[in-house]
């Protein structure tokens, strides 16, 4: 049977098909600089990292790495200082996002901007905002040297930059996900009898984990390669205040290739690492989501 | 158990959800709290159940006043329009949930669960995830769920709302059955007044957050207390005439209407609803209105007719029995008679 109507619309089927289809070339040519670009600018950096490490052999690398008391030092330092500040950042966000998710009060579309300030503040600036209030000439500084707490060149210093630079990362994961969820299940386990500690852990945190998970890799991939601020506020005392990052670029100045590297290429290995837990927890939190929507949506079906 | 609700006022911002609202549920009763959206239904529902704090009034249950009880130590089984299952758990986990936080034995849980389940007709589902059941079998795991903590009082929030037609016909006059069999106090929202009709041994109307009637479905369908529940409960057609002398006026027709027996004449509205309307083909000494017959519709149990009528510039509903539909053989364009069997005549307040 030939329907005429049939066959006017496969053929402006085919007329769309080709209107909004490019030409071959121009498929190619964005592909080819693409690749191209991605080429220059990071796979041909990236390996280079690791051959340079690797330059003078495996033994080489290990003891630029662990011989070196001052790298090593750094590397324990760093160590100490991202899971501090991310754990903070963790218990921030968690606040953060309950408030903003669950709560409508004034000023809440400020601090949801607030929250993402360091994001936009240059991280030396962030470094210097916190040597203004800590350092020795600063607001709290004759009070903090009064009772022999330090701040600025120590520990408590490089956490703070570490832990401000980082802030966004866990709550701007959690407001989404809280939001596109609801509080529905939450208060009908308050009905159920459940106490609020007891709501949080069976049922909130359940629900966000993966967006919960991917923000802390986010968070600690961030908080492990800063530079700026804690640069600012560690006063790069080797051995004693210098981290990862402070170290790759110390060692860089002393001319020092084959060490600089070595430490360059644990970081990107950490980058390489949260690249790949950052795709499959991305595929989890869309699925999340998705199911959020389905079960919410029964409704409108109907 | 019984809930007394005593003068409950509940304000959000300025607007007014519920104004000075008092209710009774008897022990063992099902209720329906019917209304359209913004009436203040479900606000009452919520602080009956603590989710939400009135402004004024108490809360009785029983004797005990848990006004200022926390929703989680009242004890109140809440089933959700949206039946807020805990998407990460199984039907079991969910069901078990209310248990576990109380610290039940874990034989007991396990015991309860299945007894609900099998209540519920979800044997055999225990290992299920809520998005792998279908609406109908969602709501009755959240029926379940809100079972299993032994609750007071059921409170469901247009537990049917999200469903489609079949399924909400079977599965209200299950939740009659089921509770004729555990005849647990149950009040649930609607705003759907043949589903609180065909569930409910008491319904209330609500509007602009006042009741505005109470009584058995029989009570208000017959009886309704004012124009809003009349209108509300179901299709009616309105006419605007006067009353005088203990008659209506209704254009060129003329009706009795006791209830007014004064002798000064006033405007009145009239309601009749589609079935109480008959047709006849000749005006045959009824008080009766012109028509001429627009639109029939004889699919279905009845036969439903639109009607015009000149003199009023106004469309009338008509239902007639199938039989009356056939004896008259009406057709688009016919000129008829259409007479009220029985009209609810409601004369505005009385103003000196």
């Amino acid at each position: 049977m030939h329907n005429p109507s049939a066959i006017t619309s496969t053929r402006a089927a085919q007329a769309a098909s080709h209107a909004t289809r490019d030409p071959l070339i121009v498929q190619w040519t964005l592909t080819a600089t693409a690749i191209a670009t991605i080429t220059l600018l990071i796979v041909v950096p990236v390996a280079s990292v690791f051959y340079q490490a690797f330059a003078d052999g495996a033994a080489s690398y290990w003891n630029n790495l662990v011989n070196d008391a001052d790298t090593w030092h750094a590397i324990k330092l760093t160590l100490i200082v991202a899971p501090i500040a991310v754990a903070s950042n963790v218990v921030f966000g968690l606040a953060a996002a309950w408030t903003i998710a669950r709560f409508r009060f004034p000023g809440r579309t400020i601090l949801t901007a607030l929250i993402d300030l360091p994001f936009s503040v240059s991280p030396v600036v962030a470094g210097l905002m916190l040597v203004l209030i800590f350092g020795l000439r600063g607001y709290l500084g004759p009070w903090l040297r009064e009772h022999d707490v330090e701040i600025i060149f120590a520990l408590p210093g490089l956490i703070l930059a570490t832990a401000f630079v980082t802030l966004p990362f866990v709550a701007r994961e959690l407001i989404p996900v809280m939001e596109a969820i609801g509080p529905e299940e939450e208060i009908a386990a308050v009905s159920l009898g459940a106490r609020s500690w007891q709501i949080f852990s069976r049922i909130t945190l359940p629900n966000i984990k993966w967006g919960l998970l991917y923000g802390i890799i986010l968070c600690n991939a961030r908080a492990m390669g800063e530079f700026g601020a804690v640069y600012v506020v560690s006063g790069h005392i080797a051995g004693r205040t210098d981290t990862m990052p402070l170290r790759v670029e110390k060692l860089f100045q002393e001319s020092n290739n084959a060490g600089s590297f070595a430490v360059a290429s644990l970081l990107m290995s950490l980058a390489l690492v949260t690249l790949v837990v950052k795709v499959a927890l991305e595929r989890k939190t869309r699925c999340d989501l998705a199911e959020a929507a389905q079960l919410t949506d029964v409704g409108a079906e109907a | 158990m019984s809930i007394s609700v005593k003068n409950i006022t509940k304000r959000f911002d300025k607007f007014v959800a519920l104004d000075d609202v008092s209710l009774e549920v008897p022990s063992g009763s099902l209720l329906a709290l019917l209304g359209p959206s913004g009436s203040g239904k479900t606000t009452l529902l919520r602080v009956i159940a603590g989710l939400e704090r009135a402004d004024e009034g108490t809360v009785l249950c029983q004797d005990e006043d848990i006004t200022k009880a926390n929703a989680r130590d009242r004890k109140m089984g809440f089933v959700f329009q949206h039946y807020a299952l805990f998407r990460h758990m199984n039907v079991f986990e969910n069901v078990a949930f209310g248990l576990r936080v109380r610290k039940t034995a874990k034989q007991e849980i396990a015991e309860r669960v299945r007894e609900l389940l099998h209540l519920v007709r979800l044997d055999g589902l225990e290992r299920r995830y809520p998005s792998q059941l279908s609406g109908g079998q969602r709501q009755r795991v959240a029926l379940a769920r809100a079972l299993a903590i032994r609750p007071r009082v059921l409170l469901l929030d247009e537990p049917f709302g999200a469903l489609d037609a079949k399924v909400r016909q079977e599965l209200r006059t299950w939740l009659r059955q089921l509770h004729d069999e555990i005849h647990m106090t149950s009040v649930f929202v609607t705003h759907d007044q043949e589903e609180a009709f065909e569930v409910a041994d008491h319904v209330v109307v609500m509007n602009f957050g006042r009741i505005e009637q109470t009584g058995t479905p029989h009570e208000v369908f017959e009886r309704p207390a004012n124009p809003f529940v009349m209108d509300f409960l179901g299709n009616v057609n309105v006419f605007q005439g006067r009353v005088v002398n203990g008659r209506v006026h209704i254009g060129g027709m003329e009706l009795e209407c006791p209830h007014y027996p004064y002798d000064d004449s006033r405007e009145a509205t009239m309601y009749v609803r589609p079935h109480e309307l008959d047709v006849h083909h000749t005006p045959n000494g009824v008080a009766s209105l012109e028509a001429t017959v627009q639109r029939i519709n004889p699919a279905g149990p009845i036969a439903k007719i639109t009607l015009f009528s000149p003199e009023f510039g106004q469309g009338l509903n008509v239902e007639l029995s199938l039989d009356r539909y056939a004896e008259l053989d009406l057709q688009a364009g016919d000129t008829v008679y259409v007479s009220p069997r029985k009209v609810r005549v409601f004369v505005p307040e009385y103003v000196i």
